[in-house]
């Protein structure tokens, strides 16, 4: 890759990365505001039970700032955040920040091996019986739209039932190890490998037409050369484009299947979070996983460009 | 050189439009007639009758206290669907206008818009909708307003997309060259063609969204039990599911069932849309 | 170089129960070029491919004798094929853009043909590669062998790509459509590409729908049509003394071969119409003037630029504007029809100020009035339809609101539809349903539907089979002697522009090089680039003379051939 590729790429990636700090900067704001409309009294809900007193309430609210201008609050907010101090959790009453540190690590595991497998198995998948004669290809494509429509969860719970409990192959619960990982990961790869199968095999198939796949022929090259060496490339296209909301969608697959494999990570967090109304925990984690989000996207991308470098530069 | 034998044969997916086509009219009266199919009440309790397995008598066995689980899945049948269409339609209301304006607007409003738009889409939509549940509570009115949140940036990203295309399209500009005014244009051509999909997308949308408000059930936050919701059947069956598999497998087959439904019949308008079938 | 024929007896494909080719024969020999001419839907192409096997799954390959020096190909497996493609036979595609991967850059493309030959050692295919794009006429091989085929012009991008089929040597070549879809310019360099190839003693099997391209290349030449071979025979006899009246509709319909007035087509009109004589106090209808123009397309990159555009145009007459891709002709079209708006100059149509830049500006609501007076048709007809409507609703689409009721509206569309010479059932019938020419003289219909004073015409007839193209170019000229309509006519095709226009401008790179009366320009071209233009052109086509002149001569490389091997 010559220093002049490498240039344009860095510079197109810095605008992204500017972008995603944007997206960060207005979630946050709005996770500020948010915190603000909820009723309910703060200073009430962190100091527990046990009827503070006027002072107690006054005291609190001067070491948090909470009876400053809004303006000011929000300044401090951010300055806090920078610092890395999410707040305190409602209900376990420890830091918003400690909380997250201890539980993203498992999720982003989780995560990444998903989004890993669903690309092994779609390539595999695709390469082997995309544009073949006969009934192949159809079969290939219905078990995706089967593949696509079922929902994480319920998979999730069938993979237990039938490896865990029935077969006695995998543990049913617990964060530790690559056995822990396997069937989370699987039922969260397949739906989205139903997905991307759809749209890789459909360019794949479209590229196998296209006259320089025919001119390869022309030169000698195999039919499996023509896929791997050819096609591949310009197939995987769509499905990268796809990749950023692929890992919106598995975060929010994360969050069922941990609670299901009682895995550790956020979305069991989140969940608990939720459904006992600890708002600074809530938002917290949402704003962890902006920034997670926010990342992989600009990975992501940074990826396609590195696949297809033809942006913009063609002689018309 | 196109090879004709590499596609799919077009009666297989007439056959298959047509089966999921059928299951759909199936639940569409299940939903309004339940009674059709089923006699028993999905909210009976029958100690003694507990944890039958599927047979004869009871065709998807009972739970815990006894209930049929068929005669449950029947009835919820009515649940998943009208959230799933409210859910739909809220979200349709919410895309259309953001589309639109990202669509026909020029300049900083347009781009602002559209990146609004990607950024949402992308976002993970459970998180956003679990804060959604967090500020204001759960239950089936908020389950319908969130996943509906939830899912527009979808239908916003792909109505701005079609106003675009449309936009820059041969006619667009032939109709322009022809002198016609430009309310005229939008108006008579340029809506028309660029809300055609979007049956398409609506269509496959219920499916998507009964999945999204079972996931939200299943999490507690949607509907309650004992309601006969498919969702929160799942995430009380998971307690016994080392036990008694069927109080989860036949709720959840609905769930995917109904999916593939909408998805295939969905898919077979679109193809029609195009002239490929 | 080796001394192999390809003999081919009898050769008939078809798909399933459905003929494609039947009885097609001929011999080939070293050192030799044959033409198979022919329309869409010929059958030339799946011949061409069934020479390396690549005929398709489902097609059928049939012949007595099919062999290419002492190999049958009719018996080759899958294995044996990848054998002799690209080794023993070379097969150039047309469109480099598409037949290059886009992704990879040319050099890995060539070396692809060596690596799956096992061709010698890493360090010596690469210098090969470069030798290759030095044959054939490549500047900075090193350099454009790490280009990828969308960095180069298409020029460089066709000649990596016969570099490409090159690379073992093969001894026969086939080569589809080698020269559409590029300039003319290019067009003959190519050419001088495949003449070297020949000259060095390989054989070349061309493809082509125009039968001016093969005309200085071909020794013997196959007409072809709904895959059978009407006529064959040597080239000269083909072209002098055609037998079948099928090939003397396709040179006919060259109109390069017949002047201003003459029919290429054997329509004729319904009834003989008296030439409409424009008013003689006519003012000019179109006045352009020092038009300049620059924008930036949505990815970003300058679009066709032109800069001090000045023409006139007169009632009734043609004015040809002819150029290469980028030229910036499409950009004027544009600004005279009042889409674009030009960065300066100015443009007047009947007398009024019709678009201006800055304050001049002008608002689509000040030309409403007049808009009618003007008309378009595209290229592409089929993308200028909403695609929601029928050929009726298309029609009534352009015929003026509320002026006419039902019935009316009905015997208007049955007239227009008449006028250029279709059939009033096709009212009801969907454009995709139609072929080229029918839909392109739908567009012509929806034209002249609303009475205008002048049609822009932009490349209206280049995507059209030469026969159809030579039918739309007769209706068109009908119809400005009935209506006496101005045209200004798009096109890169000089033969077309010749015999269309009354008037000529000339462009390049987004200047106005030369102007004037058609003869004039033809007669006595002045500046240089036309000159290069009608010399290119003249080697690409039949001329009104038809004698073959030599092609302009490349630099000659030494032949390499002793290191080749």
């Amino acid at each position: 890759m010559n220093r002049e590729r490498l240039w344009r790429l860095a510079r197109h990636s810095g605008t992204r990365l500017l972008g995603g700090a944007l997206v960060l900067w207005v979630t946050a704001t709005l996770a500020f505001f948010g915190l603000k409309l909820v009723p309910g009294d703060p200073a009430l809900s962190i100091l527990g039970t046990g009827n503070p007193t006027a002072e107690t309430i006054a005291a609190f609210n001067h070491e948090y700032g909470l009876d400053e201008p809004l303006a000011v609050q929000y300044a401090l907010y951010f300055e806090r955040l920078l610092r890395g101090d999410l707040g305190m959790s409602y209900a376990q009453h420890s830091a918003v920040a400690g909380i997250v540190a201890g539980q993203v690590g498992a999720t982003f595991q989780l995560t990444l091996s998903a989004l890993l497998t669903a690309w092994v198995i779609v390539l595999a998948w695709t390469l082997l019986t995309a544009g073949r004669r006969g009934w192949w290809s159809g079969l290939g494509s219905g078990v995706e739209t089967v593949a696509a429509a079922l929902p994480p969860f319920w998979l999730a719970i069938l993979l237990l039932a039938i490896f865990a409990f029935g077969l006695h192959l995998f543990p049913p619960a617990g964060s530790d190890g690559l056995r822990t990982l396997i069937l989370p990961s699987l039922a969260l790869a397949l739906p989205l490998a139903g997905f991307i199968g759809q749209v890789t095999r459909e360019s794949l198939e479209i590229t196998l037409e296209q006259p320089f796949v025919l001119t390869a022929r022309t030169r000698g090259v195999g039919d499996w050369a023509v896929r791997w060496r050819h096609a591949l490339r310009h197939s995987v296209l769509p499905g990268l484009s796809l990749s950023g909301w692929a890992i919106g969608a598995l975060i929010s697959g994360d969050v069922v299947v941990e609670l299901i494999f009682s895995r550790k990570g956020l979305g069991r967090q989140l969940v608990q979070a939720v459904q006992v109304r600890d708002l600074p925990l809530t938002i917290g984690i949402t704003l962890v996983v902006a920034i997670g989000f926010v990342l992989a996207n600009w990975l992501v991308d940074l990826i396609y460009n590195l696949v297809d470098p033809r942006l913009g530069r063609n002689i018309q | 050189m196109s090879d004709a034998s590499l596609r799919i044969p077009g009666r297989a997916v007439r056959w298959s439009a047509l089966l999921a086509a059928s299951f759909l009219v199936f639940l569409l009266l299940a939903a309004v007639l339940p009674r059709l199919f089923t006699a028993n009440d999905p909210l009976a309790s029958v100690p003694e009758a507990a944890f039958h397995a599927p047979g004869w008598e009871y065709w998807f066995g009972t739970d815990q206290s006894g209930r049929d689980i068929f005669s449950r899945v029947i009835y919820g049948v009515r649940q998943s669907l009208t959230i799933g269409l409210l859910a739909v339609a809220l979200a349709m209301s919410i895309a259309l206008p953001l589309g639109l304006a990202a669509g026909l607007t020029g300049g900083w409003l347009a781009r602002g818009i559209g990146w609004v738009i990607e950024v949402l889409f992308a976002f993970p939509a459970m998180v956003l909708a679990l804060l959604f549940v967090a500020i204001f509570g759960g239950g089936i009115g908020p389950l319908i307003i969130a996943t509906g949140l939830g899912t527009s940036p979808g239908y916003a990203r792909m109505v701005r997309g079609q106003v675009l295309s449309v936009r820059n399209s041969g006619y667009i500009e032939a109709a322009r060259a022809l002198g016609h005014p430009p309310s005229r244009i939008i108006r008579r051509q340029l809506l028309p063609n660029a809300m055609r999909p979007l049956v398409v997308v609506a269509t496959m949308g219920i499916g998507q969204t009964v999945v999204w408000s079972s996931a939200l059930s299943f999490l507690g936050l949607g509907a309650k039990p004992p309601a006969p919701e498919w969702g929160t059947m799942l995430s009380v069956g998971q307690d016994f599911i080392a036990n008694a598999w069927w109080l989860t497998f036949f709720p959840g087959l609905f769930i995917v069932l109904t999916t593939l439904s909408t998805t295939v019949v969905g898919r077979f308008l679109q193809r029609r849309l195009e002239g490929r079938v | 170089m080796n001394g192999n024929a390809l003999i081919i007896e009898q050769l008939s494909i078809r798909f399933g129960s459905r003929p494609v080719v039947a009885n097609l024969s001929l011999n080939l020999r070293p050192g030799k070029a044959i033409a198979l001419v022919g329309e869409s839907g010929a059958g030339k192409s799946i011949t061409a491919r069934s020479l390396v096997g690549l005929a398709g799954n489902g097609a059928t390959v049939e012949a007595r004798r099919l062999q290419y020096g002492d190999r049958d190909l009719l018996t080759l497996s899958e294995r044996e094929w990848r054998h002799v493609r690209g080794k023993e036979i070379g097969f150039v595609l047309q469109d480099a853009l598409g037949s290059l991967d886009p992704l990879r850059p040319v050099g890995k493309e060539i070396l692809e043909a060596l690596i799956a030959h096992r061709w010698g050692r890493r360090r010596g295919r690469w210098n090969r590669v470069i030798e290759l794009l030095n044959w054939v006429g490549v500047p900075d091989p090193e350099v454009r062998a790490r280009q990828r085929s969308g960095e180069l012009s298409g020029g460089l991008r066709q000649r990596a790509l016969i570099a490409s089929a090159l690379a073992l040597n093969p001894g026969l070549i086939v080569a589809d459509e080698p020269t559409t879809a590029l300039d003319a310019t290019v067009q003959a360099q190519i050419l001088g590409v495949l003449q070297q190839i020949k000259a060095r003693g390989d054989s070349l099997l061309l493809i082509s729908h125009d039968l001016g391209v093969v005309a200085h290349l071909a020794d013997e030449v196959l007409v072809l049509r709904h895959g059978e071979v009407v006529e064959q025979g040597p080239t000269e006899q083909i072209l002098r003394a055609p037998r079948h009246p099928y090939t003397q509709t396709l040179i006919d319909a060259l109109p390069s071969a017949h002047p201003r007035g003459s029919r290429l087509s054997s329509e004729r009109r319904a009834v003989p119409v008296v030439r409409r004589t424009p008013e003689i106090a006519d003012p000019l209808l179109l006045e352009v003037n020092h038009v300049a123009k620059r924008y930036r397309g949505p990815d970003h990159v300058w679009r066709e630029a032109v800069e001090d555009v000045s023409f006139t145009l007169q009632a009734g007459r043609t004015l040809g504007i002819v150029g290469e891709s980028g030229s910036g002709k499409t950009t004027v079209a544009r600004v005279v029809l009042g889409l674009l708006e030009p960065d300066s100059g100015s443009v007047r149509f009947g007398g009024r100020t019709w678009n201006g830049a800055l304050d001049a500006k002008v608002h689509e609501r000040q030309r409403q009035p007049w808009r009618h007076e003007m008309a378009v048709i595209y290229q592409d007809p089929l993308s200028s339809f909403d695609p929601r409507w029928n050929v009726g609703q298309i029609l009534a689409d352009a015929l003026p609101v509320g002026r006419f009721s039902g019935s009316e509206r009905d015997a208007r569309i049955a007239q227009l539809l008449q006028q250029v010479r279709l059939t009033v059932d096709l009212a009801s019938r969907r454009p995709l349903q139609l072929s080229g020419g029918q839909r392109q003289r739908i567009a012509i219909a929806r034209a002249i539907a609303v009475r205008p004073r002048l049609i822009v015409c932009d490349e209206p007839v280049s995507a059209l089979d030469v026969s159809v193209q030579a039918q739309v170019l007769d209706l068109l000229a009908d119809l400005q002697d009935e209506l006496g309509v101005a045209y200004l006519f798009i096109s890169h095709d000089l033969s077309v522009i010749r015999h269309v226009s009354d008037d000529i401008l000339v462009m390049n790179q987004g200047r106005v090089v030369e102007s004037g009366s058609a003869r004039q320009v033809f007669e006595a071209p002045e500046h240089a680039y036309t000159r290069r233009l009608f010399a290119a052109s003249r080697t690409t086509t039949l001329g009104l003379d038809a004698t073959a002149k030599p092609l302009a001569k490349q630099p000659s490389i030494p032949c390499l051939e002793g290191n080749l091997e």
